[in-house]
């Protein structure tokens, strides 16, 4: 499924960052986005940052994704977090 | 209106819809191309609340459901060679292959590795010297770049047990083969959201200016959809057909340059066949020839039989929205998400597994 989802970027470690969704943590490859911080907000998708958002943009984001993915169930698509 | 009290923004959603009944009476059938929003579109019911002179329609946008089952054959193939492992991401495994899925070939011995991530392929294949990974590749371009990205991190490493086979597929081309096909009468396009945050807008250009259509980029939400639709709906009415973003916060014209670069670094433009439709010149992507060590296609000589297709499956049809889900002979009787005939009812980004699950009441 192409849906990426916004985390918080809470480590960085040369071209990996451990990204935040929910208190969940995962690690993230940045191999595809230049200048991303700690404390920035990323779209990730299949274990790659494609995207930097907002806070508020992250939020509502994972809101609405959240019911998304609830509704297709946990089957191991492409998903990233 | 039973489905407007459910939405979050239900007043929002409701002067959207007002804004649809008057912003044009023409009748109008726009398309999306993006499996997240068909899921959005059957969840929230949407399509009912329309006015009657507005459709959309769901088209391919579901990777899973347009890969042919020749690639399916040929993954199973190579999963059952002795010392290798097919890495896949999760929801590849119950498509129906000619005569298998990978999810049978595994349940029989054959090697068959589930992952969210290329990069969960690269480590494994980093941490098992002795065994050759080959990790199926399949998405559209929000996935193709992390897959380059991926082949990337193995060639620097000299990685000699990591292949790709690249069912990859991009979606302008294949949106220019709908708009060339006429009985399909695509008035418009809503546009992929997370693809877009990847490749901008300009590959999108040419609906607009070549072919005089609207194409809107679109979020996720209901409200997203109607205003995207609405957006759609004036550009018709108002004779300014153009490409514009709603869904703002993820996409811009730019898109990802950088990772669109990574992409073409690995990869190039080759024809794809999409599953139930046709091959398409220029929609799939295979890797460039300087990396055929890692081309999973060239390093192992797999022949699969002749293909064809499950007897009485409508997919090709229900893909390019000529026929609904409950149009196919097998929808809900041979076919369900239990027991699925066709790749549309397996993925859940599929529209007869969406139908299912949505329309029916």
């Amino acid at each position: 499924m192409c849906v990426g989802i916004p985390g918080k970027v809470v480590k960085i470690d040369g071209r990996m960052a451990t990204v935040e969704v929910g208190g969940a943590e995962r690690d993230i490859a940045l191999d595809l986005l230049d200048g991303v911080g700690i404390g920035d907000y990323v779209i990730a998708h299949a274990g790659f940052a494609i995207h930097k958002v907002d806070e508020d943009e992250a939020i509502k984001t994972l809101e609405v994704l959240r019911e998304l993915m609830e509704a297709m169930g946990e089957d191991g698509g492409p998903c990233t977090l | 209106m039973k489905y407007i009290d459910e939405y979050r923004d239900g007043e929002v959603a409701g002067r959207l819809l007002e804004g649809l009944r008057l912003a044009t009476k023409k009748k109008l059938k726009f398309m999306e191309v993006c499996g997240s929003h068909t899921v959005a579109i059957f969840k929230s019911g949407i399509r009912d609340l329309l006015p009657d002179n507005i459709s959309l329609v769901s088209g391919p946008g579901c990777p899973v459901c347009v890969t042919p089952a020749e690639d399916i054959d040929r993954a199973v193939l190579m999963a059952r060679l002795p010392g290798v492992a097919l890495a896949t991401f999760g929801d590849m495994i119950r498509v129906p292959g000619t005569k298998t899925s990978l999810q049978k070939a595994r349940a029989e011995g054959a090697d068959v590795r589930v992952v969210y991530s290329p990069f969960d392929a690269l480590k494994l294949a980093q941490s098992e010297p002795s065994l050759k990974v080959v990790f199926f590749a399949a998405g559209f371009e929000t996935t193709s770049p992390a897959v380059a990205a991926t082949l990337g991190r193995a060639v620097e490493s000299g990685l000699e047990n990591f292949f790709i086979f690249s069912v990859h597929k991009t979606i302008p081309a294949a949106m220019r083969a709908l708009l060339d096909t006429p009985e399909l009468s695509i008035d418009g396009f809503l546009c992929p959201g997370h693809v877009s945050t990847i490749i901008g807008t300009r590959p999108y250009l040419f609906i607009a200016e070549e072919y005089g259509r609207p194409a809107v980029v679109s979020g996720f939400e209901p409200v997203d959809i109607l205003q995207s639709t609405l957006m759609m709906a004036r550009q018709v009415e108002e004779g300014r057909p153009a490409v514009e973003i709603q869904y703002k916060r993820a996409v811009s014209e730019d898109g990802n340059p950088k990772a669109v670069e990574v992409l073409y670094r690995y990869f190039e433009p080759s024809d794809s066949n999409w599953r139930g439709i046709a091959v398409i010149p220029g929609t799939g992507l295979k890797l460039r020839e300087q990396y055929s060590r890692f081309d999973a296609e060239k390093v192992f000589d797999v022949r699969p039989g002749e293909p064809h297709e499950p007897k009485g499956c409508s997919c090709g049809q229900v893909l390019q929205g000529i026929k609904t889900p409950p149009e196919c002979k097998l929808f809900g009787r041979a076919c369900t998400p239990e027991n699925p005939v066709g790749a549309c009812m397996v993925s859940y980004e599929g529209s007869c597994a969406a139908y299912y699950k949505y329309g029916r009441r």
